[in-house]
């Protein structure tokens, strides 16, 4: 016979159940995701460790089938490429990033804005198709500058918006106290906006280089790959995370062995580039606010 | 910011350098030139995408005259014959994506949910550091690991599993080879987490403060103080989060190229290998022998194209409406 007290407590009982549950919900669902994370930096140190020596960063791939062999030519022809596309990618992104944030208060300025985040979230392959129909094809070769092209269309839009937004904290005074002494625009704007944010702005970059540097789909059919040595722009070039690939679904133990090398060398790159300008820019010698 | 110092060193510098009466007309042009080539980077960013729309539609008209419509909806990819049919590749995209979705959103929800609301403080930080580094992986890594360790945990363990529970469904049966859709899939989702995570969480923050404490005032629990509070006023912008996840799900190449198997079938169980339009692409782009069968290539990734810019525009849409133009930080 539950008299109305009882009742009250029945039903926060089982309130208090529930919130539990969300709570214990809520803790797993943090486990499974990050199992994953520690699973695969768990494989690269392992499998990659034990893999990388002195063959792997000297020499260049060995035929089909025979053990040995490195990937020194695709480690090389990544920096190439990612140097191209830095050199092409780079200027334009910050030029455009600039005029947003400076000029940009327009129906102009509010086109590119947008143009930019779709050019954001176009799957990497497609930027492959156009880079291989605008720079293959007139060369009539895969190349390194196709590679760079591509990964450079992917770099812009990030770094626009990043650099924008940088900007944009800048506060006005300081733009109103430069044109007060006299400092024409582009000055005040290179000497003192820019540089006041040089450190975000720089963060923008490494994220959009992060980003670039592994990825695998726009170099298929633009940079092609390599089993050589190649420092020509207008030839087929090797990369990392190509060579990657290939050895990942090839049938052999050793270049299975090698694509896990390869994978560490990839990443700790990435993260090595990320980390060296972070510290730079906290230590001041790239100057700037954060 | 430890900017004013430094900036007042600047402002030094160039005024000295920079008299400000004489001199007048050659800042004026060089104001304008700089003003040009500032232009022109903004410029480039529009042309970029004009050409992207002009070399994919020029490049596809050849198998769109071929085929009309009929290209979307017909399954056979007989590149030998000419015969070209999409239909396999679309159904793939979506059937790994809206299953990469389905694994995705409860654990990226949960994992917002836990940083914002839950976690004790100092648990934030490294939480939030941890899933945005899963974003930082590329895309071929996933696919190695995948094809190593995923895929035979799949094939020994998993799929027997479901086979022998929910084989009578019909969406576990055939013989469990471990690549497949899912294991495109799973590891789809593995991927497009941060997104979804990072979306969310920055919906869930903006949600006003007195929204919790109301809840809580009327004697909610924590969960319900979520429910009520927090999830249904910030609804719009995880749908948003969702969307994008889901844009990038869809444009995915590697990773799931390197497991889904590669064969233009239409199986309604997940364990049969499937193909996706990005990893047609990849596979048979550089070796399309012939006009039409390049042609038809470059249609699929204009179609792809399309779809994740529709996507793409829905999500950002919504997660603005919620952020109110703080721009959100674009994954996709």
């Amino acid at each position: 016979m539950p008299n109305p007290e009882t009742k009250q407590l029945e039903i926060s009982l089982w309130r208090r159940i529930t919130d539990h549950l969300a709570t214990l919900f809520a803790i797993s669902t943090v486990v499974l995701v990050l199992a994953p994370l520690i699973a695969i930096f768990a494989y690269l140190v392992i499998k990659g460790v034990g893999s990388i020596n002195l063959s792997f960063l000297t020499q260049t791939p060995k035929p089909p089938g025979e053990a040995g062999g490195g990937m020194a030519n695709a480690i090389a022809g990544s920096v190439l490429i990612l140097g191209i596309a830095s050199l092409l990618g780079v200027p334009v992104g910050i030029g455009a990033g600039i005029y947003l944030s400076e000029f940009g208060r327009n129906r102009f300025g509010d086109s590119v804005r947008f143009v930019s985040d779709v050019l954001n979230g176009v799957p990497s392959i497609v930027i492959g198709i156009v880079a291989y129909a605008l720079v293959v094809l007139r060369q009539k070769h895969f190349s390194a500058l196709a590679g760079g092209a591509a990964l450079a269309i992917m770099m812009i839009p990030t770094i626009t918006r990043t650099t924008e937004e940088m900007l944009l904290l800048v506060p006005g005074a300081l733009r109103e106290a430069a044109y007060g002494l006299g400092v024409p625009r582009w000055r005040t704007t290179l000497s003192i906006v820019l540089r006041t944010a040089t450190s975000g702005v720089i963060t923008g970059v490494m994220l959009a280089f992060a980003r670039v540097a592994g990825e695998t789909a726009p170099l298929l059919f633009t940079a092609f790959g390599n089993q050589f040595w190649n420092w020509k722009l207008d030839q087929p070039t090797a990369a990392l995370p190509l060579q990657i690939f290939t050895y990942a679904i090839s049938p052999y133990d050793d270049w299975h062995r090698q694509a896990w090398a390869g994978a560490l060398v990839l990443i700790i790159l990435i993260v090595a580039a990320v980390a060296a300008v972070r510290l730079a820019v906290r230590h001041g010698t790239l100057g700037g606010a954060a | 910011m430890t900017g004013p110092q430094r900036v007042a060193g600047a402002g030094e510098k160039t005024g000295s350098r920079v008299s400000p009466l004489a001199g007048s007309a050659d800042g004026v042009l060089r104001d304008r030139l700089f003003s040009y080539v500032i232009l022109a980077c903004a410029l480039t960013v529009l042309i970029i995408l004009f050409l992207i729309v002009y070399e994919l539609l020029s490049s596809s008209q050849l198998a769109w005259k071929a085929f009309g419509w009929h290209f979307f909806w017909t399954h056979d990819w007989d590149p030998v014959n000419d015969q070209f049919g999409a239909l396999p590749f679309i159904y793939g995209t979506l059937v790994s994506s809206l299953l990469a979705l389905l694994l995705a959103v409860p654990l990226a929800v949960g994992v917002a949910v836990f940083t914002t609301e839950m976690s004790p403080k100092w648990l934030r930080g490294p939480i939030s550091f941890l899933t945005e580094l899963l974003a930082a992986i590329p895309s071929v890594i996933y696919g190695l690991w995948a094809i190593f360790v995923l895929v035979p945990i799949l094939r020994t363990v998993v799929q027997p599993f479901l086979a022998k529970t929910l084989g009578w469904t019909g969406l576990f049966e055939g013989p469990p080879y471990g690549i497949g859709m899912l294991a495109a899939g799973i590891i789809l989702a593995v991927m497009i987490v941060p997104i979804i995570s990072s979306i969310t969480r920055e919906v869930l923050v903006v949600v006003p403060q007195q929204q919790r404490e109301a809840a809580l005032a009327l004697g909610a629990t924590r969960w319900e103080m979520i429910r009520i509070a927090v999830l249904r006023n910030a609804r719009a912008g995880i749908v948003g989060g969702i969307i994008l996840g889901l844009g990038r799900a869809l444009g995915e190449t590697m990773a799931v190229t390197m497991v889904i198997g590669n064969r233009p079938e239409i199986a309604k169980s997940l364990f049969a290998p499937g193909y996706t339009m990005a990893s047609v692409l990849a596979n048979e782009f550089s070796e399309a022998t012939g006009d039409l069968y390049l042609s038809a290539l470059v249609e699929i990734g204009l179609a792809l194209f399309i779809v994740t810019i529709i996507v793409n525009a829905m999500a950002r849409f919504l997660v603005w409406s919620v952020t109110r133009g703080q721009p959100a930080r674009g994954h996709a």
